[in-house]
């Protein structure tokens, strides 16, 4: 597939062309079931959007039976800015539904296979712009991480994921997850496509409160891979790491010690409060977002012979079972009582883990990290919600500390399938952090 | 002996152009569903923006109450599903409100004052409408998001009589300082009443009632009123631990009743927690500066108005006690006219003219207008009865006050070389009945008045007249 840089030098006639192409074969391929649909606005380059992204006149569920029928009508702020960059939102991709999940089976459009090996899962819950990606059936693709939902899905599939900064590009139009962790974010080919993307959809927005009023410089004309860099690397941290995980990892420190980056050990704090402080966190956030999905408005309005009625058989069989259970997990947590215990807790345990970052960062420029434990799972392996929401100890710190992130292919496990690893760097130092990956893209050939 | 407690809360709304996290327009009385964005209506991926008029606004209620204003303040989401709550959680402010720990002076009629302590005045989006019909229910979201302030007492009021004169002060007080229209009937200004008994002396406080959305200070005297003798008699016959519950109850207008409103919302955990959508509201230094310059307050007013214009502490009371009422007072004084004068034709003469819904806003006569009308009476250009004339003529033809004098001929001859002649004239030609005068009939004195207003077709000025003729029969 051609890449993002090379496709937006591209005349309105091959673009045109291209799109045709694009078209025909992801039909050829609705098994992989990357995309929900395809539809198309404007004549750009055409980009995957992700099914939480608002586009005006397009049918835009979040993967969830309960948004079936609406039609957004406004275009979420990235998107006027695809449009205003000369970008088409081409095509609108699978994902958990509401982004729940870490493998795009809560999809109420069915799972969607990973083009590495379509007996695995493609990872989640941005897995079909990931799968869309590494398929050759995108240039490139928008996702939102919450909690490494762009990162581990472009890891599981061998591609390019990146998180911005918690506030560097704006949620004005995402479908809410957890407020305070969701970014979107590119997935692309390689690490310079998805600066391109990323310079795209970045800058303050008056139309969201969380946006950083901060002035924004480009960074895709500023990349330099022979920048010498202090990378900080987790020695026990990776334990929790399969074999080939922490080969690769070793492999990768090595080869970046070799190419002249000071490699520095740091450790981070025990990943299981980790994973706590962000099950609370967002699961709270999540119950009270998603409760706008009432059936009232707009929606899949199930009806009933009162109120109540109307809103328990709406929601009931609106979403689906792990929705259910985050909902009911986060309106626990809140409920009065526990909120001390809970709530209150977490968000000390999210302070303990910004200081912490904020303290490493104080000497080194980067930190890399394994993205998950594992390649992708074959499906069916994560047998309970527990081992799924502990597949994501690599990646929820970074959301929790809002810092920004890039995961990139590395390495073919044993298996076959890709491994990705993470270099996370400080707020708003996105420059560094694609300057390393650049580097690292570089040494690793992947 | 028992004591009432009462403690109350008012959701004022503030009169700003636009809603508290959107740019819809608030205004009143559009067709349904109009006034709507992807922010009021919830839709997925939407976001609040929080209206820094609102903010404005409710550090002027701080000030004008002598409370503290937190700088940082927080939003905070209480989550409750209600079809004319469209997000199903209401962005209020729970743990640290814009304002806390303000006051106000309540005056009683008969004199002395009280200290009414305010707990906290937090800002908050208000719900849409639902409205009823027989088997469904309809929804208006023209009002989601229109930005209130609440305003919450300390229980330190201990009659239904303090409960009416704070509320009646705090409602002076957020109409004097512009921040809302407070039209109890519209709903601008709500109030709910939290009410409980104890006997007198007991310093804990016992359970207390809450009477929700009662529309007239008259209501709410009554509804005190009638929850203090339910809560008492409960008391006294031994029943009050279990007739008298934490419930909300309310006012039936018809019935003169309250009545306990059991929903399932008594139960409701309203799972507060901060909203992650704002960021903590910091208090930028110029606006500060600007929102506690504030208009002057409705004591401040009284006490001008009493040293300034020499007004009775009674009538700076009724004067002070609209708005609308001290402004057009303040306006015709500018005129330079006597107080009491103008407290008579802006309270009796004027008032009484006005029927049919006119209010001060909507009358036909400015304050300028009929300040200038009193000045022409204290200026001799005509006299009182001829004003009545002029002030009935301008309540249905708007002109100036001196056109519609000349227009009537109404205005007084006060040239004394003209009126000595009419008078001398009127002398001459009764010579024997200013015999009589002279020799002791003094209520002859009335009649050559008469003759000489006759004469001059009545635009002579009748003190003038008495002045002169009183000289010329006693020389
Ligand atoms: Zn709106």
């Amino acid at each position: 597939m051609i890449t993002l840089k090379e496709a937006l030098t591209l005349d309105d006639n091959k673009i045109s062309k291209l799109k045709e192409q694009l078209k025909k074969s992801i039909e050829s391929d609705a098994q992989l079931n990357a995309y929900i649909d395809i539809q198309n606005v404007g004549d750009g380059v055409p980009i995957a959007i992700k099914d939480n992204i608002q586009v005006k006149e397009w049918s835009v569920t979040s993967g969830s039976n309960i948004l079936q029928g609406y039609i957004a009508p406004y275009n979420a702020t990235v998107i006027t800015k695809l449009l205003q960059s000369g970008l088409s939102p081409f095509g609108r991709t699978n994902m958990d539904e509401f982004a729940m999940g870490s493998t795009t089976e809560s999809s109420f459009y069915g799972k969607t296979l990973n083009p590495k090996n379509r007996d695995c899962v493609p990872g989640g819950s941005s897995g079909g712009s990931a799968a869309a990606v590494a398929a050759g059936l995108a240039v490139a693709a928008l996702g939102s991480d919450t909690g490494g939902s762009i990162r581990q899905p472009a890891a599981f599939c061998g591609i390019v994921g990146m998180k911005p900064t918690y506030g560097r590009v704006s949620r004005y139009g995402l479908g809410a997850y957890a407020s305070s962790l969701d970014q979107i974010g590119p997935i692309t080919q390689n690490v310079e496509d998805a600066a391109i993307l990323y310079d795209i959809i970045s800058g303050y927005d008056t139309k969201d409160s969380t946006s950083a009023n901060v002035r924004y410089k480009k960074v895709s004309n500023m990349l330099n891979p022979d920048r010498k860099l202090r990378i900080a690397v987790l020695p026990k941290y990776i334990k929790d790491a399969s074999a080939d995980v922490q080969k690769a990892y070793n492999d990768t420190v090595e080869a970046l010690s070799k190419d002249g980056h000071t490699i520095v050990e740091k450790e981070m704090e025990d990943p299981k409060y980790d994973i706590s402080a962000y099950y609370i966190t967002a699961t709270a956030e999540a119950a009270t977002n998603l409760a706008r999905y009432d059936g009232i408005r707009y929606g899949n309005q199930k009806t009933g012979n009162n109120l109540e009625e109307l809103y328990v058989k709406t929601r009931s069989e609106g979403f689906g079972d792990e929705v259910k259970r985050r909902i009911m997990l986060g309106n626990f947590v809140l409920s009065s009582g526990y909120y001390d215990a809970y709530y209150v807790k977490a968000q000390k345990v999210r302070h303990l883990i910004k200081d912490n970052y904020a303290k490493i960062f104080k000497n080194v420029d980067l930190i890399l990290s394994p993205v998950a434990p594992d390649t992708a799972y074959k499906f069916g392996a994560l047998h309970n919600p527990l081992d799924m929401y502990l597949s994501d100890i690599y990646t929820i710190s970074i959301n929790l500390a809002g810092l920004p992130a890039i995961s990139l292919p590395v390495a073919n496990a044993s298996n076959g399938m890709p491994i990705g690893l993470q270099l996370i760097a400080n707020a708003f130092d996105e420059q560094t952090l694609f300057d390393g990956a650049m580097s690292l893209e570089r040494l690793m050939g992947y | 002996m028992f004591e009432t407690v009462i403690g109350l809360e008012v959701h004022v709304q503030l009169n700003t152009k636009t809603k508290l996290f959107c740019s819809c327009p608030t205004s009143f009385n559009h067709k349904q569903n109009t006034n709507t964005c992807p922010t009021c209506l919830a839709l997925p991926g939407a976001l609040p923006v929080l209206n820094k008029e609102a903010l404005k606004k409710s550090i002027m209620f701080g000030t004008a109450v002598g409370a503290t204003v937190n700088k940082t303040s927080f939003f905070d989401r209480k989550s409750y599903f209600y079809p004319d709550s469209p997000s199903a959680y209401q962005i209020t402010q729970l743990y640290t409100p814009i304002v806390e720990h303000g006051y106000l002076e309540i005056d009683f009629e008969g004199g002395g004052k009280k200290t009414i302590g305010i707990n906290r005045a937090h800002i908050e989006a208000d719900a849409g409408k639902n409205m009823h019909e027989s088997d469904y229910s309809k929804v208006d979201l023209n009002r989601a998001g229109t930005p209130l302030l609440e305003i919450v007492s300390e229980p330190d009021m201990r009659s239904a009589e303090e409960a009416i004169l704070y509320l009646k002060k705090l409602h002076s007080i957020v109409k004097y300082i512009d921040i809302s229209d407070a039209n109890m009937q519209e709903g601008s200004f709500r109030v709910d009443v939290n009410v409980s008994i104890r006997p007198k002396g007991d310093e804990k406080l016992y359970t207390r009632v809450e009477i929700k959305n009662i529309n007239s200070f008259r209501f709410i005297q009554r509804a005190i009123e009638l929850e203090v003798a339910r809560q008492t008699e409960a008391w006294e016959d031994g029943v009050y631990e279990s007739e008298i519950v934490q419930e909300t109850r309310l006012f039936d207008q018809e019935k003169q009743e309250t009545k306990s409103m059991r929903t399932k919302e008594e139960a409701a955990d309203y799972r507060y927690f901060p909203e992650p959508d704002l960021l903590k509201v910091v208090v930028p230094e110029d606006m500060y500066k600007e929102a506690i310059v504030i208009p002057e307050l409705p004591d401040e007013k009284k006490q001008r108005f009493m040293d300034e214009f020499g007004v009775s502490q009674y009538n700076a009371s009724v004067l002070t006690s609209s708005l609308e009422m001290a402004q057009f007072f303040d306006i015709m004084m500018q005129e330079g006219i006597s107080s009491k004068n103008a407290v008579t034709w802006l309270s009796v003469e004027l008032q009484g003219r006005l029927k049919n819904g006119m209010t001060l806003t909507s009358s036909p006569v400015s304050a300028k207008q009929l300040g200038l009308l009193v000045k022409r009476i204290e200026d001799r250009t005509i006299s009182g009865k001829a004003a009545k004339e002029v002030l009935d003529f301008l309540m249905t033809d708007n002109m100036d006050v001196d056109v519609a004098i000349d227009k009537l001929g109404l205005k007084q001859v006060s040239d004394l070389g003209a009126i000595e002649k009419i008078i001398d004239d009127v002398l001459s030609s009764n010579p024997d009945k200013v015999n009589e005068y002279k020799s002791g009939k003094d209520k002859l004195f009335g009649f050559f008045v008469g003759q000489a207003m006759k004469a001059s077709k009545g635009s002579a000025n009748p003190q003038t007249v008495n002045e002169m003729l009183k000289g010329k029969l006693n020389s």
